[in-house]
């Protein structure tokens, strides 16, 4: 085991970016035409990240597997982008920022990390109101904030529900623009598949045309990963269907190291699992627990009745209830962060209470507030002696104006109206804060390869923030990875052009080759799908919302067990010369099932509790926190980073160690 | 619900498709449309068929990538949904379903119910964007207020998410409201006014180069449009098109 160099700059922290600002080498104009950089992705990070190096002069060849950038996975965010800007103010400030972000994120991320992010937070609402980005506005027409997740300011900016989407049509303008000038050469529908080092440097990759199948050959002075989250490793998460691990787990098999694959965002305001067929899960947003009461039957009769059909949950009066947040967290009832919340509707559902045919689900409930805004408006509309009706009415419409679209896409697809009958909800795997480690310039463990947004590791420790991950996806593509690659690439200077005859390229070419022909010629009995949700329904199970030693040994043996089999009997139809998908996905779900196997060893060294990462070895024994997560400082504040040795259980962690000295450790309570 | 499908069938590009027949039985009312497609690929695996190719991401309405024409239909026969929105319990028990990928000349076919939409591409590159380089060193955000009445129309039209609907439905192939939207999202906010002329000329050159039809105004597209955008965008687009044409110095 070695100690990671995470290069973070000298000085005091709030002076640390600036200073190492000032002291990154800077390639002069006419040296930046002649260097290439490839970047895989085109989400808020990638898409941001090529657009802004094409326009310091760079040569940005960018790829994505999608039929067009504007649809990477970003696109799907809905809350908010947060942003130290004190518009309301509410003393909100970067260090209030920063610190929420650290204490969110457990006391597990890298302090120096957070602070530059929080730094430049307001850069990036400045950046996308030039853009053109239509976020909320007030009636003085200027912008408007809300509240999120369970912080004391309101600093999150918002574009209705479709935050993700308009930010990422930014990017994607952004990106455009130098596609048009010839700055950006796009590749759309192309997967990179493997990453090319030519004397231990990051010098290509090898990317497979998904319309033709053909293996393309692509080099460049720099390669830039921004291909998102792991999610999909469980199957059922609320990522899109093609989001996927391949650029990153390539390249950590060619020596980078992937940090803390344990930590995972299980979010809990997700529309349950209807049945067997279901494909992905859908997220609301968790802004519906501002207003939205959880509860289930107090009585398992009712629980039982209701499952039937025979009871509707309308029908039970208000001591029939359960509000179990309220109940065990009296001072942040259904507000309390995240994780908390959705291992507690595990816990509920796991003894017997989940109130669907799959009996996977709780109640949201919005009466109560559809009550309390009705008589508030009722109120103001000066009515004396409103009916039931008249404040149903009024109360509804002010729900409607708060979250109409998230109620309409329930309706579409439970076929239940939210407004007469409360919500369902269960928790769903949302997001990965483990990733690709990467230094404080974000250059992964293999030189000139650099990793950014979701696929990183660095900046929300082991839980997220609501409404920062697009902070930092935009964070690091527009304002911290154009700079820090610098330092890199003003010594390419005298490379010269990459021939991609040179023989690591042909080898690259050829290793790939062989591994679809290899998986081509399985021609087993199952298809992909089959060996893909045997995967989820394993790490679902032993490394879900709570863990521990039994399961996880059991996790890896089983999925080692999923992985041969899959090796030796998974069926591709078609051929490899042609749009074909199930391909796509076999190459997919090869890397989950390695990557997924790491993810739980990950999980089984890290013998203590901390922000998503539950181990039920490590909770408070007695006290008012009883039962409820520890975290061990003493022997856990650390990164680990695991390096690649063939079998994912034989992979070699690599200690970073965690050294926090602007802010002092504490545990969390909700009580 | 047992049904029977009459699926597009076409190879790549160069070949002619044609409609296939296919059975499914035991679908759940609650599954989505593109999960009863997903059981129905299941389906022809297991017999050593090739399954049905189809676009898809985000299943949840925003991505913008299903693209099926479902009888006759773009997106089907729900309202304000994309394909993957769309539930079974919109059909029929015993249903004959037919399923197409969008018909247009400026979207090619690319294998069975995929098509090429780089041209909405191409048209947003003509420009589609504001010229502000990413230096973080613009203006303080609210140091440009905006009317509310305006943000909120353009974002109205910013909600577009590039699917197509409007072309496959169109009977003239016309792509005028998706430009139109991209073109209203800035013409109604200050940042976009410095290079409004230009943008509305070169958006509309590359569409018609595309080998889009034009707008006859029969308002199909507004009610396939899975994000209801409305067709009063293309007034809007008409207006800025016509006076950048009359005031233009090029």
């Amino acid at each position: 085991m070695s100690v990671l160099d995470s290069k973070i700059p000298d000085g005091p922290l709030k002076d640390k970016w600036t200073n190492h600002k000032n002291k990154i080498d800077l390639v002069n104009p006419a040296n930046k035409r002649n260097i290439d950089i490839i970047v895989v992705g085109t989400g808020l990070a990638g898409g941001s990240a090529a657009a802004s190096l094409a326009e310091m002069g760079y040569n940005v060849k960018s790829f994505c597997y999608q039929d067009s950038p504007r649809r990477a996975h970003s696109i799907a965010a809905q809350g908010g982008i947060n942003a130290a800007k004190n518009y309301q103010n509410d003393g909100d400030s970067v260090y209030r920022l920063f610190y929420d972000t650290v204490k969110g994120g457990d006391y597990r991320s890298r302090e120096a990390n957070v602070h530059r992010l929080a730094e430049v937070s307001g850069n990036i609402i400045d950046q996308c109101v030039a853009q053109g980005v239509p976020f909320g506005r007030d009636y003085g027409g200027l912008l408007d904030n809300r509240s999120f997740g369970g912080v004391l300011v309101s600093r999150t900016f918002y574009a209705k529900g479709q935050t993700g989407q308009q930010l990422l049509l930014g990017a994607y303008s952004a990106l455009n623009r130098q596609i048009a000038k010839g700055k950006v050469t796009m590749y759309n529908r192309h997967e990179m598949v493997e990453l090319v080092k030519v004397n231990g440097k990051a010098r290509g990759i090898i990317a497979r045309n998904l319309e033709t199948g053909e293996l393309e050959r692509h080099s460049a002075h720099a390669v830039v990963i921004a291909s998102g989250g792991y999610g999909n490793v469980f199957f059922l998460s609320t990522n899109a269907m093609g989001s996927n691990a391949t650029a990153a787990w390539k390249i950590h098999k060619k020596g980078a190291h992937f940090a803390n694959p344990c930590y995972t965002q299980i979010h809990p305001t997700c529309i349950p699992r209807s049945g067997e067929h279901q494909s992905k899960l859908t997220l609301m947003s968790e802004s519906l627990r501002n207003d939205g009461r959880i509860w289930v039957p107090k009585n398992i009769d009712d629980v039982l009745a209701i499952r039937e059909g025979t009871l509707s949950p309308t029908d039970l009066s208000e001591d029939q209830r359960d509000y179990y947040l309220e109940r065990r967290y009296p001072a942040f009832g259904n507000l309390v962060p995240r994780d908390i919340a959705s291992r507690a509707a595990k816990e509920i559902c796991d003894a017997g209470y989940g109130v669907n045919s799959t009996g996977e689900a709780v109640y949201l409930d919005f009466s109560s507030a559809i009550q309390r805004y009705g008589k508030q408006e009722a109120a103001i509309a000066r009515l004396q002696n409103p009916s039931e009706s008249d404040i149903l009415k009024l109360g509804e419409g002010v729900i409607e104006s708060k979250y109409g679209n998230l109620f309409q896409m329930y309706e579409k697809i439970v076929a239940e109206d939210p407004y007469k009958k409360p919500m369902m909800i269960y928790p769903a795997v949302h997001y990965t804060m483990g990733g690709v480690w990467v230094d404080y310039n974000l250059m992964t463990s293999v030189e000139g390869c650099y990793c950014i947004g979701e696929a990183n590791f660095s900046d929300h420790g082991a839980n997220r923030l609501g409404a920062s991950a697009l902070m930092q996806g935009l964070a690091d593509g527009y304002f911290v990875l154009p700079y820090t690659i610098g330092n890199y690439l003003s010594n390419e200077i005298r490379t010269g052009k990459i021939s991609t005859e040179a023989a690591e390229f042909v080898a690259a070419e050829k290793e790939v080759s062989d591994r679809i022909e290899k998986l081509m010629n399985i021609k087993g009995t199952k298809s992909v799908d089959h060996f893909h949700k045997l995967l989820g329904k394993a790490m679902w199970e032993y490394v879900g919302m709570t863990r521990n030693e039994k399961g996880l040994k059991k996790a890896m043996a089983e999925i080692k067990k999923i992985r041969t089999d899959f090796w030796s009997d998974v069926k591709i139809p078609g051929d490899r010369n042609s749009l074909n998908r199930e391909l796509e996905k076999a190459g997919r779900v090869a890397d989950f099932l390695e990557l997924g196997e790491l993810f739980a060893k990950d999980a089984l060294h890290r013998n203590e509790s901390c922000g998503g990462h539950f181990r039920e070895e490590s909770v408070e024994l007695d006290g008012l926190q009883k039962g409820e997560a520890k975290r061990n400082d003493t022997d856990y504040a650390y990164v680990a980073a695991w390096e690649y040795k063939g079998e994912p259980a034989d992979a070699v962690m690599h200690k970073e160690e965690l050294e926090f000295n602007d802010i002092e450790l504490k545990q969390r309570s909700y009580k | 619900m047992d049904l029977t499908l009459k699926v597009w069938r076409q190879k790549n590009r160069e070949e002619k498709g044609g409609l296939e027949t296919y059975k499914v039985t035991g679908i759940s009312e609650h599954a989505s449309f593109l999960e009863m497609l997903d059981i129905m690929n299941e389906q022809l695996i297991k017999e050593g068929t090739e399954p049905v190719a189809f676009d898809y991401d985000c299943r949840e309405g925003i991505c913008g990538t299903c693209s099926l024409y479902i009888n006759g239909e773009a997106h089907g026969p729900d309202r304000k949904v994309t394909t993957c929105q769309l539930h079974m319990r919109m059909f029929k028990d015993g249903e004959t379903i037919y399923i197409e990928p969008w018909r247009s000349a400026a979207m090619p076919v690319i294998k069975d119910l995929i098509v090429d939409r780089s041209s909405f591409d191409r048209i947003q590159q003509s420009g589609g964007f504001v010229s502000v380089n990413t230096s973080g060193n613009t203006q303080d955000a609210n140091a440009l207020p905006i009317p509310k009445m305006n943000a909120d129309l353009a974002f109205d039209a910013a909600a577009c998410i590039g699917c197509g609907a409007c072309v496959a439905t169109c009977k003239n192939s016309s792509a005028m409201l998706f430009v139109a939207a991209k073109v209203s999202q800035f013409a109604y906010l200050p940042q976009g006014q410095v290079e409004a002329k230009q943008r509305v000329l070169n958006m509309v050159e590359q569409m018609d180069k595309e080998g889009f039809g034009n707008c006859t105004n029969t308002g199909a597209c507004e009610v396939e449009c899975p994000k209801s955008i409305s067709i009063k965008y293309i007034a809007k687009m008409n207006r800025e098109f016509l006076s950048a044409s009359c005031s233009s110095e090029s």
